[in-house]
This record gives structure tokens, sequence and C-alpha cells, in this order.
């Protein structure tokens, strides 16, 4: 079974519903979009051609030039069974996107969910919207598929109006059949019309995003599709283990590479005794490129088994490559900075303080924080007739296939990327490191090669949210009222690697392959749209000692600095609100209505999303904490408090209340019950966004008690999921309430627009832990993650009986 | 290299393989099974879980060549070409973010389920807790779980369907 080559079902049917009987081979080389470029279940292996007798050999070894964007044929094929394949170009991470995007086709194009299908981010068939990232999918990439489908219905009420000769105005469409009004019995189907035939229609638009026919699209209240909460797609084949996952995937011939890593940051290669593994059965070869070290077997288990076997004699680095875990904050505050941005000041701060009748300072600390997602990084490389195929579940398949062909120095047209599901993305996949690293193995040894990554290799390895260290400073005047504010932003994020680089993905790395700068970096400051009228907002990167080659490379991590500068902002607001003994909630709509910003009417449905979230938790209007810490002795071992954390991304806002239990004995903390109120527009499909709304929460609680990248002077001391615990089953919350919200002035208007949810609710969750726990015990969290002992500690220092 | 006999979804194999090898890579590179996936190798997270002889085992630390029982993979709960009440409650609950570790949350649950039909909300926690998730869909695999023990079976639905209907009307 193993030299049987696997393909997603999805793949499988998109290409099978294409009628072999109609001239493929024309319609292939006259559409621009490649469609089919190998016939189900065979595809080119090593130095072989599918055996399918209708494919074209041309076709099949490619090259593969770029999708047209601007024909229709690219997005949509109508197939002779009356049914359509939509071909898009993202990549869906499990959040349900695929689901949603065809819900938005079948609306334009007025045919039922059932009858479609999609294929995504294969960056031969699928025009190139980038893939996956920034919560853009249904936000900014859903419009063009929107609208080419719209022009897909255009044009087929056209050819039916002219079958019928009769004016388009006479016809009605109901799944995939156009009717003459008055006569019901003048009926042709979408097939009929062009099934496996060619739209053969140019759009306009002068980048994919503005891709455009003559057509418009529909207005919100003929959406039909569009609001079902429609069950996605994929699940099926996940839950009876019939699909078929870039892990999954098998050549004949292929070989199986484990990476060797310096066993210290920035340990340099000095010699390599090959003789170690020579002889294990099934060795195949030692590669090495400056610090780059890879052994290939034929058998998974035997490169295992060598590269653990290996003998590498790694130099120790002259100066350590970064400052323990426990000294970064440190490290962080005194380290000169790479960039310094200019203060932003609004009003007269400095005035603005001096008249305060309080002034409120505090620092908060985040640590790196990892990916680590549960599948380490892998892909599968084929390079067979002088192409490259990456089999690989990278979010941005586009930016795999440019980055590996300026890579190998390959021409870009025979460079693929076929995309497929994998373990979970946020960003990770962005800079696929495994793909590199397959494709230039399999380029090295002329076979197709898998590598997979080992648990310790991705935990030490993967890349990192950026560490952060904040200072805040609040005036207050008499009446509570927040006067001035300064925000200070420090991230250790200087060479924070980009999307699939061919010289920042790590093999790059370790090659000494590398741009003449390292990455800026950035520090960010928060999604502000509270009315106050002082203030300074300065920021600054620095770096660790070790630039290159270091398990501590940045990159992005889900909303990449979102949940680090919410946890600060939205925890020092609410320390704001206690030392003006105002409600945390009432303290917050106070300065929303005060707000001046007002874009895509923020402002009221911020006011509307803090309410409904209030609403559904049925928060009681009081000053937190509920006890201060000195009091609280004794009594009950478990302390209860709530907190609420507010804000927006882009252009989506969500509230979030943590009900937190603290055992006052252990410093466990239990987020009892979680409430989300989330207004991202027009919600395409219920239920899903209130799953991804929900995981994206989660996410963030575990980033908020357990995650934390742990390092001594020499390595990632984090490395498994020992020594980097995550959020378990155990610390599943009792409860969860999720509202959607549509907080538009206009509620009902033709024209809502759908807004991105990734990212959103994974931002304020953090902080409403903290000013949860702050509130069931007077103490303040102002570190990362709350682990049951640095609670304790805590609750210790701040004078809160612990036994 | 050595023959090395398993039992798998009610069928038996021959392999031959290194003695030493973990089941996980005989099962997925020599078997073509999919269900159980890599994780970890170390045996914590729960990702390549399959059931022996009713026990949840972790794949990928027991040589395959030690293996004596009755193997049973994600893809043998649907053998027969009917979902396990397990495996349809995940879908009417539309559990799985991306999936990747679902094979293992699905077989520890389907473990649980058999020795403990009616399981406390506590012991779905305990029993559950060594298989991890990074999407963090353990609220909605908690809610699966509680709905086979609540209503086996009866209420399986095709929301979908229900859906088109009305979407037609």
């Amino acid at each position: 079974m193993s030299d049987i080559l696997e393909l997603p079902k999805a793949i499988e049917e998109g290409l099978h519903r294409i009628n072999p009987s109609t001239s493929r081979r024309n319609f292939l080389k006259s559409s621009g979009a490649l469609v089919i470029s190998f016939s189900a279940g065979a595809i080119p292996g090593p130095g072989t051609l599918a055996a399918a007798s209708d494919a074209d050999p041309a076709l099949m070894v490619g090259p593969y030039p770029d999708p047209d964007y601007r024909q229709l044929d690219t997005w949509i094929v109508i197939h002779p069974d009356n049914t359509a394949t939509f071909f898009v170009g993202k990549t869906d991470g499990g959040q349900g996107t695929g689901t949603a995007f065809r819900q938005m086709m079948c609306d334009e194009l007025d045919i039922a969910y059932d009858k479609t299908s999609l294929i995504m981010g294969r960056t031969d068939i699928t025009p190139d919207q980038g893939g996956s990232g920034g919560s853009d999918a249904i936000e900014r990439d859903g419009w063009p598929m929107r609208r080419v489908a719209a022009e897909a219905r255009r044009v087929l009420l056209e050819l039916a109006a002219e079958d019928f000769a009769v004016p388009v105005e006479r016809l009605v469409v109901s799944n995939a059949t156009i009717t003459v009004g008055s006569e019901p019995a003048m009926s042709v189907t979408y097939a009929e019309l062009v099934g496996g035939k060619r739209f053969d229609i140019s759009l306009n638009g002068e980048n994919v995003d503005a891709t455009r026919g003559l057509a418009n699209v529909k207005p919100v209240n003929q959406l039909r599709v569009v609001g079902q909460s429609l069950q996605r797609y994929d699940i099926p084949a996940k839950v009876d283990g019939s699909l078929i996952w870039a892990v999954d995937v098998k050549l004949p011939g292929m070989l199986h590479a484990r990476n060797v890593r310096p066993p210290l940051a920035g340990a340099v290669v000095s010699g390599i005794d090959e003789a170690s593994v020579a002889d294990l059965p099934g060795f195949v070869r030692v590669v090495r490129r400056g610090n780059y070290v890879a052994v290939v077997c034929e058998r998974e288990e035997q490169a295992i088994r060598a590269a653990r076997q290996l003998r590498v004699d790694w130099e120790r680095p002259a100066d350590p490559p970064f400052p323990a875990s426990d000294e970064l904050f440190v490290y962080m505050r005194r380290a000169t900075p790479t960039t310094i941005s200019e203060p932003d000041i609004q009003g007269d701060p400095s005035a603005a303080f001096a008249a305060a009748d309080q002034v409120v300072v505090a620092e908060y600390e985040v640590p790196f924080q990892g990916h680590t997602a549960i599948g380490p990084a892998h892909a599968l490389a084929d390079p067979s007739d002088g192409q490259m195929t990456i089999y690989s579940n990278d979010m941005k398949s586009y930016r795999l296939r440019n980055g590996v062909a300026e890579f190998l120095d390959m021409p870009r047209d025979q460079v693929r990327v076929v995309y497929m599901d994998g373990p979970q993305v946020y960003g990770r996949t962005a800079a696929d490191d495994a793909g590199f690293e397959a494709a230039f193995l399999a380029h090295e040894l002329g076979r197709p090669v898998r590598v997979q990554w080992t648990r310790e290799e991705e935990t030490a390895w993967d890349t990192k949210g950026p560490a952060y260290v904040f200072k805040l400073r609040g005036g207050l005047d008499a009446g509570g009222k927040v006067t001035a504010l300064e925000y200070d932003a420090c991230a250790a994020d200087f060479n924070h690697v980009g999307y699939n680089e061919p010289d920042t993905v790590l093999i790059a790395q370790l090659m000494g392959r590398r741009p003449e700068t390292p990455a800026a970096g950035s520090a960010a400051t928060p999604s502000l749209m509270y009315g106050i009228s002082n203030r300074r907002t300065t920021t600054r990167v620095v770096g660790l000692p070790l630039v290159w080659e270091t398990p501590l490379r940045t990159g992005n991590l889900r909303d990449p600095n979102g949940p680090q500068v919410t946890f600060a902002f939205e925890s020092f607001i609410d320390e704001l609100a206690a030392a003006a003994h105002i409600d945390p909630v009432v303290f917050r709509l106070d300065m929303l209505s005060n707000s001046d910003e007002d874009d895509v009417f923020r402002r009221a449905r911020s006011i509307a999303v803090v309410k409904a979230a209030a609403g559904a938790y049925g928060w009681n209007t009081r000053p937190s904490p509920q006890t201060p810490a000195a009091q609280t002795h004794g009594g009950q071992k478990l302390l209860t408090g709530r907190g609420i954390a507010y804000t927006y991304r882009n252009r989506t806002i969500a509230a979030t209340i943590a009900e937190v239990e603290v055992d006052r004995q252990t410093g466990r903390v239990w987020a009892k019950r979680l409430v989300c109120a989330h207004d991202c527009g027009l919600v395409v499909n219920p239920g899903g966004l209130r799953n991804t709304i929900e995981c994206g929460m989660l996410h963030a609680l575990s980033r908020a008690l357990w995650e934390e990248v742990r390092f001594d002077t020499e390595k990632v001391t984090s490395v498994n999921w020992q020594s980097h615990p995550t959020l378990r089953h155990s610390d599943t919350p009792e409860s969860i309430d999720i509202v959607l919200v549509n907080g538009d002035p206009s509620p009902d208007r033709s024209d809502l627009a759908p807004y991105g949810a990734g990212e959103t609710s994974h931002k304020p969750l953090i902080a409403a832990v903290a000013n949860a726990i702050h509130d069931a015990t007077g103490v303040r969290l102002r570190r990362l993650p709350f682990r049951p002992e640095r609670v304790l500690a805590a609750l210790r220092t701040a004078g809160v009986s612990t036994s | 290299m050595s023959i090395v006999t398993l039992h798998i979804n009610d069928a038996t194999h021959e392999v031959d393989v290194d003695p030493s090898t973990p089941l996980l890579y005989v099962l997925r590179n020599d078997l073509g099974l999919r269900g159980p996936r890599f994780g970890c190798g170390i045996g914590q997270c729960g990702t390549c879980i399959v059931i022996v002889d009713g026990v949840a085992v972790r794949s990928c630390v027991v040589p395959a060549s030690r293996v004596r029982g009755q193997i049973t993979t994600l893809e043998g709960l649907s053998a027969d070409g009917t979902l396990d009440p397990v495996q349809q409650a995940w879908i009417d609950e539309q559990v799985p973010q991306c999936g990747y570790c679902h094979n293992g949350q699905i077989m520890t649950a389907k473990a649980l389920l058999d020795r403990n039909p009616d399981p406390t909300d506590a012991e779905i926690r305990e029993a559950m807790d060594g298989a991890l998730c990074r999407c963090m869909t353990y609220y909605r695999i908690q809610a699966a779980i509680k709905r086979v023990v609540q209503q086996p079976m009866a209420d399986a639905r095709d929301t979908n369907a229900a859906i088109a209907e009305e979407v037609a009307e």
C-alpha cells in the first residue's frame, strides 16, 4: 500500500468532475486555468508519468504557470452533471473558511451548496490570493469570490436569454436552473449551457483582490446560503479517518529525512562522523550545508534512529546566544534598542499628568510564546521530471512556491505547492521550514523526500511570538476620568522572520544564506478607542545577542502582537478603573462614549458589544476588586471573581468576560465561565463563527495560564508537553457563551460587509482573566503566564492567606 | 527485520520490520492507515492513540512486535460504513478546528465510553486530560461526549440537509 499516491478527496473529486469526453486538452490549454494537471489517483511519480490514458503528459509534468485570475474559468468550472467546482487561492486552518467560501459563492451563483466543491491553495490550479493570514479570508478575499460567482451567473443568464430569445429580465434562476418566468416549461440548466465547457470570459481588476466582472454582488437581504450554520464539509473525513492529510502522501521511491539541530544555539558544525550511521539499515545519506544537517533513510524509523545516532561535533559559540529566560525582562529593559519609534503625542500629556488628581503606573511582562503545533512541521517534495512539487500544509502556499523556486534557483513555473490539511497554522506555516527542507533534500537526492520534525525540534525551534515589556502611566481627575495616558512598549522582535523568504527560513539561516540586514521587527501599540485627550505613545524593539540561527526567532503567532499588547493595555485600564473606584464596564463605556473615532461605526458597535457581553454575563455594577487583598483571609479555599476586557482588530470588535476561581492554597486558576460578545459585521456561518471565537478564546487562555518558552543561556529548555505545558481538558471552562452582535447603526443595510474573525477573540481574553484574578483576590498579576506557582507567590507577597 | 503479526480492525497483517519499530510507523507507513498520526513520539499528546483490547494506547511508543491484542484504529470505528456514535457526535457538535489531534480525542473518548457509558463531567475531564489539542477544541469535545452519553444514536441529524430544505423554501 505504501507506494500508492494518495490525494485528498476534495482534489480528486474536483478533478473527476471534469468530463473527459469534453475536449479537456483544449479546455486546459485555452482557458489559462490548468484545472487538471493530472487525473485523479494518477500523478507522475519519480521518472514515471500518470497511467491515466486521457492525461496529457505535457500538462502533467509542468511547467505550472500562474492561473490567470482575470479568467472566469480559473475560478469556476460548471460540470456536465450541473455541479460546480470553485477554485480559490486560500487555505483553511480549521476555522471553516472553506465552507464559508462555498456559501458565499453558492449564493452569488445561485446553486445549491451540496452541488459544489472547493479546491484551495494549489499553486498550479487556483489563483494566487496569498493563502491565509491576517483574518482576511472573509473580509478581503471573499469579495473577489463573490464577484466572480455573480459574474458567472450573469453570463449564464445571458446565454439562456439568447437561447430562449427573451430578455434577461424575464428569466428566473433557482438551483443552477434558469427558467423563463412566465413559462416554466422553458428551462435550462447551467450544465446545459456551459457544462464541461469554458466560460471564456475575461475579468477586470488590477490585482486579484480587485477581480470583478460586470455583475454586482447581491444585496444582503437576497443571500440565502450565507447566514446558515452549514456543517463544515471537511469534518466527516476528519472524524472517520478517510481524509488524506499532507502527512499522509506517499510516493513511490520516497525517502524519509530527519534534521539534526545544533544542540546549543549558535553552535557551529566542526565535524561529522558519517561512519557512525553508515552501517545502519536503510541509511541513504547525510546532507550538510553549513550548520544545516539532515540524515536521509529509506524508512521513517530508520531516519529517526540515524538522526539520534549521527555523531556531529558542534563548536560552542564564544558568547552566550541569549540571557536565560529568568533574566529576559531585565535584559530587555537594559538593552540598547535596535529601533526607537518617534513618540506619538496627542494633546499635552505632561500638563495633564501635572494636573492629575491621581497617577497610576504599572509594568507588564510577556515572555516568548511559541506556536508548538500539535503536529510538528512536515512536508514531502517530489523532484520528478525536473519539476518540484511540494505537498504541504503551508497556509501561504504561493509564497512557499516562490521562496523555494528562488532558494533552489529554479524557474518559478517549475515549482508547485499542493496545499493539504495539516495541524494548526496560526502563522507557523507562513515560514514553512519543512517545505524548504524537503525541497532542498529532494533536489539533492533526486528522489522524493519527506521531512518530519520531531516534537523537541518543533517546540524549541518553531517561530515565537515576541516577548514584551510594557510601562503604562495614567492620570485620573478627581471624578475618576482618565485625563492622560502614557504607553511604552519594548518588544524582543528584532529580525522577525517573513513569509517563506528564501533567506530567512531556518534552513537558509543555518546555511548562512541571509539578507544584508535583519528585519527591523516591531513593537505594537494598543487598538485605542477610548476618548483620552492627552496621550504619549512610545515603542522600541530590542534584539537578543544571537540574531541568526536562533531558536528564539520571532514570527507571526495568531494576532502577532495583539494578545501581548491587549493584556497590558486592558489590564491597565482595569487598574485605572480600580483606582477610580468605578465599575470596569461603566468605566469603559464612559470612555467609549467620549471617543471621536468612528470608522466603520466602531464607536457604536463597541458600545453595543460591551453592553452585550455584560448583559449575557449578568454583570452587576460594582468596582473591583470585590475584596482587597489584605482582607482575603481564611474562609473559602476558592476565590471567585470576574473581569472584562474589550478590544477591536481591524473592523471586528470583541468584549470578553472571564469568571475565574483562584485556589488560594495551590494558586491554580480555573476560568470557570467565559462570555464573548463579538461583532464582525455580516455573519456567513454563525455556527462556524462561534466555534472559531470559542477556540480563539481558549487558545488565549492557554497563553494566559500556561505558555512560556523557557531557556538557559545556551538553549531552549521548553521542548515537550511537560517542559512546555499547554491548556488541557481539565482546564476547560464549565460554560462558554458567545453573543453575535450586529451593532451597525443600520443593521439591515444591503451592503453590510463581513469582517475577519480568526483572531479578534484571541486578543482580549488574557486581560479578562488577569482582571478576574484581581477581582477575586485583590492581587494584580502583571507577568504571563499565570501558572500556579506564580499566582501563589503573588498571593503571598500581597498578604493573601494561602493556608 | 522480522515478521510481526498484527490484528487490526478485524484483519490480520504480517509485516516485515525491525521489531523495535513503533506501532505508529507500521500502521501508517506499512499498512496505509491514516487515523493515528505523529504528534510527539514520546507518548505525551495522544495524537497517535489506537485502542488495544479496549485500552487507549499511544502507538508512538509501543514497539510493533510487543502488541498482542486486537488493535482498533479510527478507521475501524466505522469499518461497516456506519459511523460510531462518538464520530457522529463529533460531526453534530462540529468539534474539530484543524482536526489533526482528533484521532486521539475520538479514540480516548471511545475507550472511556466503552468502559463507562455514563461518565460524570469530572470523569470526562480526567479521562480526556492526556489528549492534547492545540486548536483548543476541548469544550466542543466535552460537549460531544456528553451528547453521546445523553442521546445515544437517536438524535443523529443532518443539519445541512435540513438547512438545504429551508433554503429551498
